[in-house]
């Protein structure tokens, strides 16, 4: 049976970690590589980079801080934010990362999913999604809308048929990040992930409220999420990977031990 | 020196960045000569197994690892696609593959007890070793190992599996016969155990 996927996120600005990691003394809290190495090294399935890097001209950043991870990081990681071409996807993938996250590069041309897929392979794309609720109307019968540009700006795109579409086109995975739970630590929206997973024969990644471990098992479970990601729950040391993983075993949810294995190389 | 084989698919360096990291030398090639004179040979990537065989063809390489390894004995190792194209035929495309060990390569079922299963696989599976082999050295029965797959090997002579796992059905996850070993799973992306298993093929002698 395959395990549920817990999924550190980091986000990047301009090559560095912008919040976060405030318990580690001997880790550069604004580092990238040595974050990602810290959550390797503590048991994490996977993990998420988004880089929020304002300016174009300084985009190439990123594509070292992915190189750097790739050479200390052997489980998958992908990178998200800004990509907006074949091109763009193609420099992450070539730098080492496993995939790429496509947002509102994709919402405004959908084909980016499809020349993606058939590129790179459809295990390769993310279609990710910032999703609100709202009141159902004929253009969004979800309820959920999908928002672009750090949450401002409507699509008139219903998350659900969004998420259709998107497996359609030749997605591999699809993140849904509810907007209205993103940092209020309530919990991950159950509802829209559970209705997606039911609907989709892709795996979900469950985005966006985490704030205790049972919001884990929540949408492990009720949600049918096949992964989750995590910020804000593992960055300030309260709930560490390790003591989420023990949590969720305990409850039953099938989990990866990360086990040490001494290779007798520097680490 | 280690070869990578390079058949113009998928991330082939992640493989070797791996070997780097383990100390191991290696090279992504796409040459006969150099495929010959390597050490150990490893088959990676990520793809569907019609485009991976025809990119093999067309660069003349299946004859060569066909050739190589069947005559040479040298250490091989396949990974996911690898795996796959080891044996005769695959569904997917209805591909010919190199037939090094015969047996085909399935798709998972589309539901499962009336529900749909997810497919591909992605994500992280425990690996039940089926028998002891010098690959899983230093490693417990029942590691999880990262797979992305939607097709998985039915080798013909059930002796050659050394690992199984579950998805929808129970499945060959490694196989092994004399010098050629494969993995469905992939050993670069896997956390330490799948270093462990990368490093013990670079140390295996036949």
């Amino acid at each position: 049976m395959l395990a549920k996927r817990i999924i550190p996120c980091l986000d990047v600005r301009d090559g560095k970690v912008t919040k976060g990691i405030k318990f580690l003394d001997n880790v550069d809290v604004g580092d990238p590589v040595a974050m990602a190495r810290y959550y390797y090294d503590e048991g994490a399935d996977e993990i998420v980079f988004y880089d929020i890097t304002a300016s174009n001209e300084r985009r190439g950043i990123m594509l070292d801080v992915v190189r750097a991870v790739a050479r200390e990081i052997f489980i998958p990681f992908s990178v998200g934010g800004g990509l907006r071409t074949l091109e763009d996807m193609r420099a992450v993938l070539l730098a080492g990362a496993e995939k790429v996250s496509i947002d509102s590069g994709a919402t405004r041309n959908p084909d980016l999913i499809a020349e993606g897929a058939r590129a790179f392979g459809s295990q390769c794309v993310v279609l990710s999604m910032q999703v609100k609720k709202t009141e159902v109307r004929p253009q969004i019968p979800s309820g959920y809308e999908v928002i672009v540009d750090g949450g401002r700006t409507p699509t008139g795109r219903d998350a659900l048929q969004w998420s259709l579409e998107g497996e359609r086109l030749g997605a591999g995975e699809l993140c849904i990040n509810s907007i209205d739970r993103d940092g209020t630590k309530l919990g991950y929206d159950l509802d829209i992930t559970r209705r997606i997973s039911e609907a989709v024969s892709i795996p979900v990644i469950a985005s966006g409220g985490a704030g205790e471990p049972e919001h884990l098992r929540e949408a492990f479970t009720t949600g049918l999420a096949d992964a989750a990601i995590v910020a804000s729950i593992v960055h300030y040391g309260e709930h560490p990977i390790a003591a989420l993983k023990s949590f969720l075993k305990s409850s039953g949810v099938e989990i990866r031990d990360a086990i040490a294995i001494d290779l007798g190389v520097r680490q | 020196m280690i070869a990578i084989v390079d058949y113009k698919a998928g991330n082939l360096t992640s493989v070797k960045r791996a070997l780097e990291f383990l100390g191991h030398q290696c090279e992504i090639t796409d040459r006969a000569d150099r495929i010959g004179s390597a050490d150990r040979v490893i088959l990676p990537g990520v793809g569907a197994a019609g485009a991976t065989m025809e990119n093999l063809n067309a660069l003349g390489l299946s004859d060569v690892l066909r050739r190589d390894i069947v005559a040479t004995g040298k250490p091989f190792l396949g990974i996911c696609i690898g795996i796959q194209v080891t044996l005769s035929r695959s569904e997917e495309n209805d591909a010919t593959c190199l037939g090094i060990i015969s047996g085909r390569v399935a798709r998972y079922p589309r539901s499962l007890d009336g529900r749909p299963l997810k497919v591909p696989q992605i994500g992280w599976n425990r690996v039940r070793q089926a028998r002891a082999h010098p690959l899983f050295a230093g490693v417990p029965d029942n590691t999880h190992f990262y797979f992305v797959n939607s097709y998985y090997p039915i080798p013909d002579d059930p002796s050659v599996t050394i690992g199984t796992s579950e998805y929808g059905v129970s499945f060959v996850a490694a196989i092994a016969r004399d010098n050629v070993i494969a993995t469905q799973f992939h050993l670069e992306k896997s956390g330490a155990a799948g270093l462990k298993l990368l490093d013990n093929f670079c140390r295996l002698n036949f």
